[in-house]
């Protein structure tokens, strides 16, 4: 009796070791490389990095583009699985094509977007064709802030907004048809339909893929690096700029522990926001 | 009454015309990095652009891969996607075993402390690993990039073959120890292959995850770079027909793993969320 007693934490040690040694060791680590200077336990770290030119900057721009993303993101999915839950003909082959950038790294889609939006890009193009721009126009630099970063929003949309559509579908799939053709048989139009029904019963899915979504929208630089270089600062690309550039993992360590401190609020925030009571849910 | 089907027609076409904008955005992207990729230096600084694939060439794309470094990357780049793919199966897979059949105390523990990874930055944590593997060994190598990566597919995995495990009646492993399989055998001639597809869907993720992970990859390797850090480290210098190029081959598996594992995909998520 005793070895199946024992067997699951024979199949549960390996990966438990595994965590803890490149989960929760690294987490005490860069807490402890973040608070400490030269030996000493300090906020050196944390003054440096507050005190660096592109700190606000980060902040300000890693905020703005996940508060516009990510509500985008939220609608456009939303109103993508509506959609597909209508198609009868063609919906795999339609779930298929909207998922493929569900496989694309954010360095992937950032150089995708940088061939449409470069000053000889494609964008430029249509432009050009339609008769608004007679020559290529630079939308990327750093004295045209505001395309740039539509520019970032369109690849961040792009790129991400299959995981929260997968998400969301298979909340969708776990909604008894039922609840929608009774209230249907009520009088219920559509729109009441989704906002009565739909939309409650996902609150779950919905909860899922918003701390998913904004937890790697918060990590976002690649896509940025790729569409702009440096010219639009935003905090892991700061971090990854003072481990490789600047050589210096103390204040790396400190932009981790910000991004992870920003991290975790919004998790909480979510889970506080969007709680559900488990009689609500079928 | 005559009004009715002309208006019902109407919204059909709006909603094709929706569907078929949807499929643009996503689709017309990848079209034109591709003609990025395949119409070389020239195609780059041509002006205005044909939006048509009459100029693409297939050396273009040859001499991107002819350039040093750009092999070796991608091979890397697989290595260790292929690592992450074992490791986070090979210690995933049990945990989910457990997870679905047994009751044990620290089981809500275990599961927490899986869930938890979610809401942490983990590829940030790879900071200062750089130190600990600099002093075991395992800085720039394929095995510590995978390493890493697996922390970031190995919940995933865990939670997916849990629920993967869950569905397979415990009823057939029953009937196997009656026919006098030992516990093992039953696993391994019941279970597992009922379980196989969706646990190499779950497999195919973790290579999807690796494959595109860029952070951690880019902090700790120095010569052994994926293709995506090879990528990001040289992007600054590099010619705007070397990154569309670039940009296309990163694309390119995650396009056919996607489509390998579509099946399984919403299955997938659908229960590692809940």
């Amino acid at each position: 009796m005793s070895r199946s007693r024992l067997l699951p934490y024979l199949l549960i040690g390996p990966a438990t070791v595994f965590l803890l040694a490149l989960f929760v060791a690294p987490l005490v680590q860069t807490i402890a490389l973040a608070f400490t200077h030269d030996g000493a336990a300090s906020l050196a770290n944390f003054a440096k990095m507050v005190g660096d030119l592109n700190f606000g900057l980060s902040i300000r721009n890693t905020f703005l583009l996940v508060l516009t993303v990510i509500p985008l993101q939220l609608c456009l999915a939303l109103a993508m699985a509506m959609m597909v839950q209508k198609l009868e003909k063609g919906r795999d082959l339609v779930l298929w094509i909207l998922i493929i950038p569900l496989g694309a790294s954010d360095l992937a889609a950032g150089l995708v977007w940088l061939s449409i939006l470069q000053d000889r890009g494609y964008f430029n193009t249509v432009l050009n064709m339609l008769g608004l721009v007679d020559g290529p126009v630079n939308w990327l630099s750093y004295e045209t802030p505001v395309s740039l970063f539509v520019g970032v929003v369109l690849a961040e949309l792009w790129r991400a907004t299959a995981i929260v559509l997968v998400i969301l579908i298979a909340g969708l799939q776990l909604i008894p048809k039922e609840y929608a053709e009774a209230a249907e048989i009520f009088g219920a139009d559509a729109w009441t339909r989704f906002r009565r029904i739909t939309l409650p019963l996902l609150k779950p899915s919905i909860q899922s893929a918003l701390i998913l979504r904004t937890v790697l929208a918060f990590e976002v630089f690649a896509v940025v690096y790729a569409l702009s270089g440096r010219n639009f600062p935003v905090l892991v690309g700061e971090a990854y700029a003072w481990q490789h550039g600047n050589q210096n993992n103390g204040v790396a360590a400190a932009y981790a522990i910000l991004v992870m401190a920003i991290s975790l609020a919004a998790t909480v925030v979510y889970i506080k926001a969007l709680a559900t009571r488990p009689e609500t849910q079928p | 009454m005559t009004g009715a089907p002309v208006s019902r027609r109407l919204r059909g076409l709006v909603f094709w015309s929706g569907i078929a904008m949807l499929c643009v955005w996503v689709l017309a992207p990848i079209y034109l990095i591709a003609l990025g990729a395949f119409g070389g230096r020239a195609g780059v600084f041509r002006w205005p652009k044909s939006l048509m694939p009459w100029d693409t060439t297939l050396a273009a794309m040859q001499a991107f891969l002819a350039v040093d470094g750009v092999w070796a990357a991608a091979l890397n780049g697989a290595l260790v996607a292929g690592l992450t793919m074992l490791f986070s199966l090979l210690l995933g897979a049990p945990a989910g075993y457990a997870l679905a059949r047994y009751a044990f105390a620290g089981q809500s523990a275990f599961r927490m402390l899986v869930v938890l990874t979610r809401a942490f930055p983990l590829a940030i944590l790879a900071l200062p690993l750089t130190v600990t593997f600099i002093r075991v060994g395992l800085y720039d190598t394929a095995v510590g990039v995978a390493l890493v990566h697996t922390a970031l597919a190995l919940p995933f995995a865990a939670l997916v073959s849990s629920s993967l495990f869950m569905g397979i009646p415990r009823e057939l492993e029953e009937a196997a120890w009656v026919f006098g399989c030992t516990g093992f055998q039953a696993f391994r001639k019941i279970v597992l292959p009922l379980a196989l597809p969706g646990l190499a869907a779950a497999a195919i993720f973790a290579f999807v995850i690796s494959w595109n992970e860029v952070f951690a990859a880019s902090v700790l390797t120095v010569r052994n770079k994926t293709l995506t850090a090879y990528l990001l480290t040289v992007l600054a210098e590099s010619p705007l027909h070397f990154r569309f190029a670039g940009g296309f081959l990163l694309i390119l598996p995650s396009v056919v793993f996607m489509f390998a594992v579509r099946k399984y995909l919403f299955a997938m998520w659908g229960v590692a969320n809940r």
